[in-house]
Formats: C-alpha cells, sequence, structure tokens
C-alpha cells in the first residue's frame, strides 16, 4: 500500500498531507500528555520492532509469503496516539532509508496507514472488545483479529480514493484493484494480528493493560480521530462512490455526449465501461466487502473461541489486568 | 533490509554538503518531478539530467542503485498498472514510471550522500517535535538488534520443529513476534534507566 511519488498529483499530494499533519499533531499533544516520561523510548523500540516484525515473512501458500503491517498491532498494544507516532516514524524511516514509499507522497502514506488503518483499527477493536460475550482475554484476541483486518482494508479505501483523486487511474478500477486485493492481504493481517496479541497476553498480560480496560483512552482525542478518518473517507472515497459506475461518465452519459468522446486509437481488450464486468466491479467489491467482513468476524470469532488455548489457565495464576 | 553503510563512502563535495539543503533539494526535486505532465516528453529531460549530474557528483556506484531501483518496481509496477485498465489514463502510465523512477533516484542519492543521523539533525533544524526526532534515532539505533534478535528466535524455533504444517508455522511465527515484543518492551525499560543514570530528561 505504499504509494511511491509521482502518482499522486500536487492537490491530493497536499490534501493528505494536511490531513496527516493534522492527525500527527493530535497524537504529538495526546502523547505530551498522556505519556509518561518512561515509555517515550518505547516509542522507538516499538518503531523498531514494528520493522523487525515486517522482516519475517508469514507463509501464505503456492511459493507466497506476506508479512505483517502492524498498525493495528501497535494501536492495541501501545495506544492509538501512540500507534500513531510510531507508524509514521516506521513509514519516514522506509521512505528515507529504504525508498519504500515516495517523499511527496508520504504525507498520503501516513494518513492511510498511520492514521485511517490505525484510528479505524483501534476504533473498531474498542468497540468490539466492549460488545462480545467472551471471557476478557478471547474477546481482546477476537476484536484484535478483526481489527487487523478492518484496518488495512479501510486504509486501502483511501488509498484507492487518493488514486482516483489524482486521475492516475479510474475509481471503477482502482477501487476493487485495491480493496479487493486488501480483503485478501487483511485475512492475513488480522491473523498475524491476533495471534501476536494472543501472545503477549500469554506471556506478559500485564503489558495489554494500559489499553485493553477502561474507557478513559476514549476521550476527546478519540474524537479527534474519528473525525479526521470519516474526513478522509468522505473527501477520498465518498465523491466516487455514490452513482456506481463512474460519476462523470454518468453525467456525460445523461447530457448525451458520451458517444462524443474520441474513440480509442487501438480497440484493447480492455477499454472498460464496454466490458459491463469492469463497471459493475466497484458495485462487486463492495458485496465482496461485506462478505469478507463476515467471514472475517467469523474467522476471528473461530480463532478466539477455539483456536486460543491456555488463555483461561493463563487466567487462573495471573489476575487479569483488565 | 539493513541499513546502508555510511561510513566507508568517499568523501565528495556532495557527502559534505549541509544535509538539510540536501534534504529539501530532493523535496524540490520530486515536487517538481512530480508536478511534470502527464504525458512523456523532452520535460522529463531537465530532472532527468540535474540527478544524472547528482549521480556522478555523488560517486554512488551502479550496482546498488540498480539493485534498490529493481526492488522498487515491483511497488511501482504494480500500481502503475491499474492505469492501464482504462483508455483515458493509459497514456500516464510511462509517465507515472519514469516519474516514480526519477523520485526514487532522488531519494537514492539523498541517502547514499547523507547518512541517517545527519538527516536527523536535518530534520531538527526544520522544527520536526523531539518526541519524533528521539523515536527516529532510537528506531534507527535498534532496528538491527531488534531484527536479530528476531532472526535468533526464528532460527531457535526452526531448529527444533520439523514440520512444514503451515498452520504451526503461523502459530510459533505469532509466538515469536509476541514473545519478541515483550523483550522489546523490558529492553526499553532499560533503556529508560540506562538513559536516566546518564541524565537524559
Amino acid at each position: 500500500m505504499h504509494l511511491p511519488d509521482g502518482f499522486l498529483d500536487a492537490k491530493t499530494a497536499l490534501l493528505s498531507t494536511a490531513a496527516a499533519a493534522a492527525g500527527v499533531g493530535l497524537a504529538l499533544r495526546q502523547a505530551r500528555t498522556t505519556l509518561e516520561p518512561r515509555q517515550m523510548p518505547m516509542l522507538g523500540l516499538a518503531a523498531a520492532f514494528v520493522f523487525a516484525a515486517q522482516m519475517l515473512n508469514f507463509p501464505v501458500g503456492g511459493g507466497t509469503s506476506g508479512h505483517l503491517l502492524g498498525g493495528v498491532l501497535t494501536a492495541i498494544l501501545l495506544g492509538p496516539a501512540a500507534a500513531v507516532l510510531v507508524m509514521t516514524c516506521v513509514l519516514i524511516v522506509q521512505c528515507l532509508v529504504f525508498n519504500d514509499g515516495g517523499l511527496l507522497a508520504l504525507g498520503a502514506n501516513v494518513f492511510n496507514m498511520a492514521i485511517v488503518n490505525v484510528c479505524g483499527g483501534y476504533f473498531v477493536f474498542r468497540l468490539l472488545k466492549r460488545l462480545a460475550r467472551m471471557e476478557n482475554r478471547r474477546a481482546t484476541v477476537f476484536a484484535a483479529a478483526f481489527a487487523g483486518w478492518f484496518g488495512t482494508v479501510l486504509a486501502s479505501m483511501t488509498c484507492a480514493g487518493q488514486l482516483a483523486l489524482s486521475d492516475q487511474s479510474p475509481w471503477s478500477v482502482a477501487f476493487p484493484a485495491m480493496v479487493l486485493a486488501h480483503i485478501l492481504i487483511g485475512v492475513g493481517e488480522g491473523l498475524a494480528t491476533g495471534l501476536i496479541t494472543m501472545a503477549v497476553l500469554r506471556a506478559r498480560p500485564q503489558l495489554l493493560a494500559g489499553t485493553g480496560g477502561s474507557a478513559g483512552a476514549l476521550g476527546a482525542g478519540f474524537l479527534g480521530y474519528g473525525l479526521l478518518v470519516a474526513l478522509g473517507l468522505v473527501v477520498f472515497v465518498a465523491p466516487f462512490a455514490s452513482p456506481w459506475p463512474d460519476g462523470l461518465e454518468t453525467a456525460a452519459k445523461a447530457l448525451g455526449f458520451a458517444g462524443q468522446a474520441t474513440p480509442p486509437l487501438i480497440k484493447g481488450p480492455v477499454s472498460d465501461y464496454r466490458l459491463p464486468f469492469i463497471s459493475s466491479m466497484a458495485a462487486a467489491t463492495a458485496v465482496a466487502g461485506v462478505i469478507g467482513a463476515l467471514l472475517a468476524f467469523i474467522g476471528a470469532y473461530g480463532l478466539a473461541r477455539f483456536l486460543a488455548p491456555g488463555l483461561d489457565a493463563a487466567k487462573k495464576d495471573a489476575p487479569s489486568g483488565n | 533490509m539493513r541499513p546502508p553503510e555510511t561510513e566507508s563512502r568517499p568523501g565528495t563535495r556532495l557527502r559534505r554538503a549541509p544535509p538539510r539543503v540536501k534534504l529539501l533539494a530532493a523535496l524540490v526535486l520530486v515536487a517538481a518531478t512530480t508536478l511534470l505532465p502527464r504525458r512523456l516528453g523532452p520535460a522529463y529531460l531537465v530532472p532527468a539530467a540535474v540527478l544524472g549530474g547528482l549521480w556522478l557528483a555523488s560517486r554512488m556506484p551502479l550496482l546498488y542503485a540498480l539493485r534498490r531501483l529493481l526492488v522498487a518496481q515491483t511497488f511501482i509496477l504494480g500500481i502503475a498498472l491499474l492505469s492501464l485498465f482504462s483508455p483515458s489514463a493509459r497514456p500516464g502510465f510511462p509517465a507515472a514510471v519514469s516519474k516514480s523512477n526519477l523520485c526514487i533516484l532522488a531519494l537514492l542519492v539523498l541517502g547514499w550522500t547523507t547518512p541517517f543521523p545527519e538527516l536527523l539533525q536535518a530534520l531538527r533544524r526544520l522544527r520536526l517535535p523531539s518526541v519524533m526526532l528521539t523515536t527516529l534515532a532510537l528506531m534507527y539505533r535498534y532496528l538491527p538488534v531488534l531484527a536479530e534478535e528476531a532472526r535468533r528466535m526464528q532460527r531457535a524455533r526452526a531448529s527444533r520443529t520439523f514440520s512444514r504444517n503451515r498452520r504451526l508455522a503461523w502459530q510459533n511465527l505469532g509466538a515469536i513476534l509476541g514473545g519478541l515484543f515483550v523483550r522489546t518492551a523490558d529492553r526499553a525499560e532499560r533503556i529508560y534507566l540506562a538513559m536516566c543514570a546518564r541524565g537524559w530528561k
């Protein structure tokens, strides 16, 4: 999902940089008031941890493998404000040292992966954890696994929106391609997030105590993040999402000059809008998203309910931190 | 994915230039390249020539740059392919790919001539908040340490696990990374105490 330079136009890059700066500023203010000095080194170490974790490959099958992205996991382990800062630093180093993601696109990448992914995922995590009728630790694993999937898909939506807004590729192509890919990638991310959360809960449950329990973290700062994520979805996703095929195309058809567009010189096999499957792809993606969400939900529930042995046993000798 | 070693590089003039200037120049170069028209044209030769000159001046080895450019192609092509699926955006394909590669070249020259600690100095002068600076510095310092620790844990696990079961592999990796996080938290605690002992506030 790392956007390289050269794909976003000036207005999209500026818009997303402004949104990213607002989110990081909010996180900085929150970190100054809530983080103790003792936790300061943990931010840097957590950033290095995310980076190191991304180097280990999870086998996917068919010879391919994937790696953790880590945004939602960091939010679950350290809280949203710290996670926004940690992921921003990870993206800065990826851009400057490893040429992964562009310099001018850094704002867009920070917005997608450090704000939309982290805050959207964390919000769903808190919501599900509260609603789940399960024992506390199982509820945490379940919520973590689903939030990992959800955050990934949400971030891919704003990423597709940015590509479409800068006319790089039409929404009817960018949206299905990005989101369908990340519905699958998200499954791995969710599974890894759930498994790692489970391992931390088993080894050192008090590490999660800070973010797992009281409603304090869902305060005014969180409202700000919610607003920012919503704003991102409104700016980058909503303009394309309403008339499904393409707003401009529909308008052109309605006004009767659709046929006047210059015909392409080479009639390629994939001139869109003639193939019904491409123009209906966006709608199909929405359906796939809903089905994917349901399956991810069931999968996360199964992981927490049946595949998390030892969580109850751990509860006996150490009182739950939550 | 080790951070590139910068100490042994030739002491060219670019290497000694102020890092803040280099960072801002890279940003300007990237912005100018991104703003080029969406069709390949002679305008593309300007940033290419500038970058070519900088490349020569920096004495960046060809193989170093090519290897990194090659790695970046997967990401670039992955996103650029999306524009092939519509007649209106198709002419943008070669332009976007060239733009991306030029921008990556700019970042490569920047990275080759500027060690990360100097970039941090530049970011400090550009008023990046101190929380971010501390985080970036600690991250860069402990990245090789944690990467090595992760590899060691994985090696230890691999030497005790004689199975190609995928479910087991996922569970093991989850356990390894969970364990790594616990160790990381412990290390952060020790670092905090060490920093306090040396008068950090």
